[in-house]
């Protein structure tokens, strides 16, 4: 395959899987937050075409179901009344593409019977709308905090790498000591020393810098590499012979060159800080109830008899698989591309 | 664990064992008559449970290690539990009756004027290593008890108005012990004092050393004690075995001497669910507790060995507590405003009318607990107050409440208080305790009707302690007590003003509220009060004075949900704590199980 098509698929992948966050609010039928107490627990709604005569419907649809009597998160379908799909239903209120507020809906049924495609949790939530708004914290936080210490990084290490001495020194060394943290216990010991007062978005941002912030060593070190060995190239010598500026140099000579080593290192990095967001909210150290995050949806499974009983509570899990994949491939198309 | 927090912790632990309740006197002369005298001119005692076969062993989970084999010291739940297994006490609270029946002590007399308490004991018995056991190792006991050095947990406890009691030997066999004022069932409070062996302890107690003996790494020859088993193992980390003690002083209706059972192994496994895990194995014979999830589990299994036992409810309230406490160290300025929103009982009755409890009880424990309104559950049917009243969750009532005190609602349905600022707290609990998480976060999606924003903070345990105990620092909290005993005295420590778990306003600064004085007057008048009916009466007038004025607004009970594997004869689980093993003497293995375990 040549290089710009093995970037197409994992490219593809990860768009819709973007594309299906952004606008959270409109694919997903439930608001996150939304408990429907009589259905804790309750195993994916099943989608039907044929109805209990055998007849076939175009629509399919879903019945309402109920709590069996003295058998607690066992359920039974009331076959009576059938509720067929709505697409572009009207539902509760939500953020279009986080902004325009609105209350259509990719799909849904008419109340009291409810979909979930992918189950309940323990207060009823629907686990698939809860996925969807999810992803938001747990990709955005990989984002962020790759950008953050991409950022970080890359300052360090050009300073560093172009101007070498006693700076190379330093930050090098610097460098080091970061990388020899072990992040999630920092992260541990900072999540401790936070305020109880603390609203989710604060502690979403807390985390990110965080991450951010003790991330940075690799890239840097990566970075300097490269502006060490391209300061010394003919061209740039030439430039510096002409009286460019430090500044000039960089820019338009070095830059070029690590750009490159940049985007491939981000696609190594955002997985793995999606993977450390989700690793703290799994730990409960994470953005607080009632926001999910997937770390925190699949923090139930902690509870064993979750662990045994639900297995639709792993769906998070299931996702995260193409996400990392995706990651994987591009940064490996990446790298193939560029070198 | 700085030293305050260790106490209240202490203080929880030991009222969990400290007694209660109205004393069966029919039933004392019952067992009096049942003591028999063998050949050696032992008094045993003669139980009535059915008679079993010798043999087997048993092994239960502990969900921590026992930090001491050391009646003195101990705090902790585990140790408790594990010495509970070595020792006996001179009167014990039978945990099915609920009542005291005679233990070492065969019989008892109490003076006209309910101060002075005299007490035959056992004649011929020994402790675990062949030594008799007389007067002089209850006089050392309780030497050793209420001695200020000892740091006993015990010494509070048998600390009656405010004075020690005192006790002296009128001979051999006989005691009397006195207390500075009538204590209602006093019998109680001898439940679970271990007595001590004088022969094996005198010597570290005169040298001031006792502290330090019977450590978990002390020879099991050098601890003795009157319970059912005796120490023979411990394996730190894994285990440790206790084996039958052949001098007991307990035979069944045949003349056999008790207990049946060759060992007893405690496997240390960390947390509920190892330890559901390892039952489901087949490790372990006896799960002690269990919460409705892994009940579920369980129960859905349908195993042929396994025996499954719903209780009823259990002793223990969860709670949603507000900080009402009046010196705050370093207070901010918003707590101190939310503070004032807490003092106001129409929010707190507001808030409570906005909770949906029976959600609650259905979704976080299956339907496996009852809704209650003041800290006396139906698992205590003697004390419980039926007049309170079971009002239906109500967001519409809490609106009224909330107006009539002055809130209001801001367009999109915030609530404001009359200065105008939205009204939002956080609710503070454990993170390793699901089940209380479960019910912050039901309560924040509750008062969201209502425009109250709630934030859910899940702490580590100690962590919650600490701010709820030490610093103060923290807006609400949902927490669960639980009790060892069904008599008022067991909750003295709560309801006093003074007491050292008052937890919504700790200091021990007194009354802060008349309707606080009124109760601290009524827990006071029912303690000195001897008939039951007066008691009652005192102990209603508490639990109504607090369905009113909320200081802590109750939410469920949860069932006692027990498990064992089939064939354990005399297996009859109870509320009272230790569900399961507190009958461990009597209890054998029946057929196929005794098969297996050979």
């Amino acid at each position: 395959m040549s290089p710009r098509r093995q970037l197409v698929l994992p490219l593809v992948c990860l768009g819709i899987v973007h594309l299906a966050v952004l606008l959270a609010g409109f694919i997903a039928p439930y608001n996150y937050a939304e408990q429907d107490r009589n259905l804790p627990f309750a195993p994916p709604s099943r989608i039907h075409f044929f109805d209990i005569q055998g007849k076939f419907h175009f629509r399919p649809f879903v019945y309402e179901r109920t709590e069996e009597e003295d058998q607690f998160r066992v359920y039974q379908e009331l076959t009576a009344r059938q509720f067929p799909l709505q697409f572009f239903s009207r539902g509760s209120d939500s953020k279009f593409a986080g902004t325009v507020a609105t209350n259509l809906h990719l799909f849904g049924v008419k109340l009291p019977a409810r979909i979930s495609l992918m189950g309940t949790d323990s207060y009823g939530r629907d686990v698939f709308s809860r996925l969807v708004y999810g992803g938001r914290i747990s990709l955005l936080a990989g984002l962020l905090a790759t950008a953050l210490s991409l950022l970080g990084g890359t300052t360090l290490g050009a300073l560093s790498g172009f101007y070498g001495g006693w700076l190379d020194a330093v930050i090098m060394r610097l460098a080091e000591l970061f990388l020899a943290l072990p992040w999630l216990y920092l992260l541990f010991a900072v999540r401790a020393f936070l305020p109880l007062h603390i609203t989710p978005a604060d502690a979403f941002l807390m985390i990110i810098a965080v991450i951010g912030f003790v991330g940075w060593a690799k890239p840097a070190r990566l970075v300097r590499g490269v502006v060490l060995s391209a300061r010394e190239r003919g061209y740039v010598v030439a430039g510096r012979g002409f009286g460019a500026s430090d500044f000039y140099l960089l820019q338009r000579h070095i830059f070029p060159q690590v750009s490159s080593v940049i985007l491939a290192q981000a696609a190594l990095l955002i997985p793995q800080y999606i993977l450390a967001e989700v690793t703290l909210s799994f730990l409960g150290l994470g953005v607080g109830e009632p926001v999910p995050s997937w770390g925190s949806i699949l923090g139930s499974l902690q509870q064993y008899h979750v662990l045994v009983s639900c297995w639709w509570m792993f769906f998070p899990g299931v996702v995260l698989i193409p996400v990392f994949f995706s990651y994987s491939q591009l940064s490996q198309a990446l790298q193939e591309r560029f070198v | 664990m700085n030293a305050p927090l260790r106490q209240s912790l202490s203080q929880f632990i030991r009222r969990s064992w400290l007694p209660a309740c109205v004393v069966g006197f029919s039933l004392l002369l019952q067992f009096a008559a049942a003591a028999n005298s063998s050949s050696s001119g032992e008094q045993l005692l003669v139980t009535s449970g059915a008679t079993g076969h010798y043999g087997g062993h048993l092994v239960v989970s502990l969900r921590s290690e026992p930090k001491t084999l050391n009646p003195v010291t101990s705090i902790d739940v585990s140790s408790r539990e594990v010495i509970a297994q070595l020792t006996a006490d001179l009167i014990h609270i039978d945990r099915a009756s609920q009542k005291v029946v005679p233990s070492l002590a065969q019989s008892w007399t109490v003076s006209p004027d309910g101060k002075r308490y005299t007490m035959q004991l056992r004649r011929g018995i020994h402790f675990s290593d062949g030594v008799v056991f007389d007067a002089d190792d209850v006089l050392f006991s309780f030497k050793v008890y209420l001695d200020d050095k000892s740091n006993s947990p015990q010494r509070d406890l048998l600390t009656v108005g405010g004075k020690p009691i005192t006790l002296k030997k009128d001979g051999p066999y006989e005691v009397t012990f006195e207390l500075s004022q009538p204590y209602a069932s006093a019998e109680r409070l001898f439940d679970s004092v271990a007595i001590l062996p004088r022969h094996l302890l005198e010597k570290s107690f005169q040298e001031n050393k006792l502290a330090q003996t019977w450590t978990l790494t002390t020879p099991p020859d050098q601890i003795a004690g009157l319970g059912p088993f005796r120490l023979r193992q411990y394996l730190p980390g894994r285990q440790m075995v206790l084996e039958r003690n052949p001098y007991y002083w307990k035979i069944d209706r045949a003349g056999n001497r008790l207990p049946y059972l060759n060992d007893v192994t405690f496997l240390f496994v960390g947390n509920e669910d190892t330890e559901v895990m390892r039952f489901e194995g087949g490790e372990t014979d006896v799960l002690n507790r269990m919460g409705a999830d892994n009940y579920a589990v369980l129960e859905h299994e349908h195993k042929q060995d396994v025996q499954l036992h719903d209780l009823g409810p259990s002793l223990e309230y969860n709670f949603l507590l507000f900080n009402l406490n009046s010196q705050i160290p370093s207070a901010s300025k918003e707590l101190s405003h939310r503070q004032e929103w807490f003092r106001e009982v129409k929010f707190r009755q507001a808030v409570s009318a906005a909770i949906d409890r029976d959600s609650m009880a259905r979704i976080v424990y299956h339907g496996r607990a009852t809704t209650i309104y003041t800290h006396v559950t139906p698992g205590n049917q003697l004390w419980l107050d039926s007049a309170v009243a079971h009002p239906a969750r109500s967001v519409d009532h809490a609106r009224e409440l909330l107006r009539s005190a002055g809130f209001s609602w801001r367009s999109d349905g915030t609530l404001l208080d009359h200065s105008g600022t939205a009204v939002e707290f956080s609710i503070l609990t454990g993170a390793s305790n699901s089940q209380r998480t479960q019910m912050a976060t039901m309560i924040q999606q509750d008062l969201q009707e209502v425009g109250i924003r709630v934030q859910v903070i899940p702490l580590e345990f100690h962590a919650v302690l600490d701010r709820i105990f030490e610093s103060h620092d923290y807006e609400a909290a949902v927490m669960g007590l639980g009790t060892g005993d069904i008599d008022p005295n067991a909750q003295m420590n709560v309801w006093l003003s003074t007491g050292e778990d008052h937890l919504w306003n700790l200091g021990g600064k007194g009354p802060s509220t008349p309707w606080e004085a009124e109760i601290d007057q009524l827990m006071k008048e029912q303690v000195s009060a001897v008939q039951f009916a007066q008691r009652k009466k005192l102990y209603d007038r508490v639990q109504e004075i607090e369905a009113e004025e909320l200081p802590i607004i109750c939410l469920v009970t949860p069932n006692l949900l027990v498990g064992a594997k089939v064939g354990i004869g005399n297996f009859k689980p109870v509320v009272l704590d230790p569900h399961t093993l507190w009958n461990s003497d009597e209890l054998f293995l029946v057929g196929d199980q005794r098969q297996a375990k050979r």
